[in-house]
């Protein structure tokens, strides 16, 4: 009897583990907030979930060239929050965003974004120095250069926290770096200053690129 | 053959000594080179990189021996001062700014600096307490 029962934990302990390793590889979460909406389809009463989305924006990048969301329309992308003097873990995050870089800079469907959240030292030609620096050349990377108020906002829906510490003019801020995709929904967040984490994100985008939605998205 | 023993017990005496001062020397060598490597993880490995190999054009690496040795009795001072402007390490050019790393005392100066001068391929022994305070007395 003991025997069976021990059986019986064995083989479900071991289909809980099949199904948890399945779902992970096929489909990445959702993250954010989301809301059920019902609509009328061909006259029949249907619940849709919807999710919180990157709304629209203005940037600019590190060639002065203007950088909105429609820049990003039918591209998977991530995005950072730095500041090119940062003395603490920038540069660990961009050391470590260099291999995403190096992953995916032939693919025009993919795209990396860092705000400074300094603009005021950080303007379009100290972005394009730091970029010439980093030895990254291209579309594929854009440094962002816009107003505190709009960067500081725009942190809010990629659910970074940045703040400014008075009076020294410090920073803080968290070293994630979020995945989005096509339709402007948040995929999944990451430790920026963790090489583990960061090889996660690269192995993530890789998925997050054959799903449906992504493949059939323009 | 009571001379040969005494001169015998002499020379292990003296080996003795030798050793003795030799392993003294590794121990506090030791002490210097550990200590720093834990100073190095919390103060610069962030900027130099966990090899040292620095990033890209932004942040030299400290794999460059000649420059290290060139510039020794002048390395306290970069982090006590900070370092700007522009440099030639590894062959390649660098122009950046390094903060001053101020919340250092001398000791662990000079055992950041032992870390660093014996690793990622350097090799140019002890940086003492003592070296470092008169470093730190010639700064510019
Ligand atoms: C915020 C990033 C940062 C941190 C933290 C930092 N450095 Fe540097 N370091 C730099 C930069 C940038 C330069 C080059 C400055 C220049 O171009 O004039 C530099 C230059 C140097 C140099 C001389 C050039 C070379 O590569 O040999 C040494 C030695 C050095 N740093 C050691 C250290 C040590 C030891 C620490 C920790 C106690 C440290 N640094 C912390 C950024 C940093």
């Amino acid at each position: 009897m003991k025997n069976i029962v021990c059986a019986f934990i064995v083989i479900a302990l071991y289909s809980a583990c099949k199904q948890g390793s399945t779902n992970n590889t096929a489909k990445l979460p959702i993250l954010g907030n989301r809301e059920p909406v019902t609509k009328t389809v061909d006259g029949k009463q249907v619940t849709d979930t919807t999710y919180s989305t990157i709304p629209a924006f203005k940037f600019v990048n590190q060639y002065a060239d203007t950088i909105s969301d429609k820049s990003l329309d039918g591209k998977i992308y991530v995005a950072d929050f730095f500041f090119t003097t940062c003395p603490s873990i920038c540069p660990v995050m961009h050391r470590n965003m260099l291999n995403v870089y190096k992953e995916f800079k032939a693919d025009d469907n993919f795209r990396i974004i860092s705000h400074t959240i300094d603009p005021k030292y950080d303007t379009v030609p100290v972005l394009k120095k730091y970029a010439d620096k980093m030895g990254i050349s291209g579309n594929t990377w854009w440094l962002l250069h816009g107003t505190k108020e709009e960067t500081y906002q725009i942190a809010k829906n990629y659910l970074v926290s940045v703040q400014e510490k008075k009076p020294q003019g410090e920073y803080i801020h968290d070293g994630y770096f979020v995945l989005v995709d096509k339709q402007k929904r948040l995929r999944g967040t990451y430790d920026g200053t963790d090489p583990a984490q960061v090889t996660k994100l690269i192995a993530d985008i890789k998925t997050l690129k054959t799903e449906p939605d992504q493949v059939n998205a323009k | 053959m009571k001379l040969a023993f005494f001169t015998g017990i002499v020379l292990l005496f003296i080996m003795a000594v030798v050793a003795s001062c030799q392993s003294e020397d590794q121990v506090e060598f030791s002490r210097y080179y550990s200590g720093g490597s834990v100073i190095y993880l919390a103060h610069c490995q962030n900027c130099h990189g966990e090899k040292g190999e620095g990033l890209q054009s932004l942040i030299p690496p400290l794999t460059d021996s000649v420059f290290l040795k060139t510039n020794r009795s002048s390395l306290a001072c970069y982090l006590k001062n900070g370092l700007k402007g522009k440099l030639t390490v590894a062959g390649r050019e660098f122009e950046g700014e390094m903060p001053a790393v101020a919340d250092l005392s001398p000791i662990e100066v000079a055992k950041v600096l032992t870390y660093i001068t014996n690793s990622f391929g350097n090799k140019s022994g002890l940086i003492n307490l003592q070296q470092i305070e008169a470093d730190l007395k010639n700064c510019k």
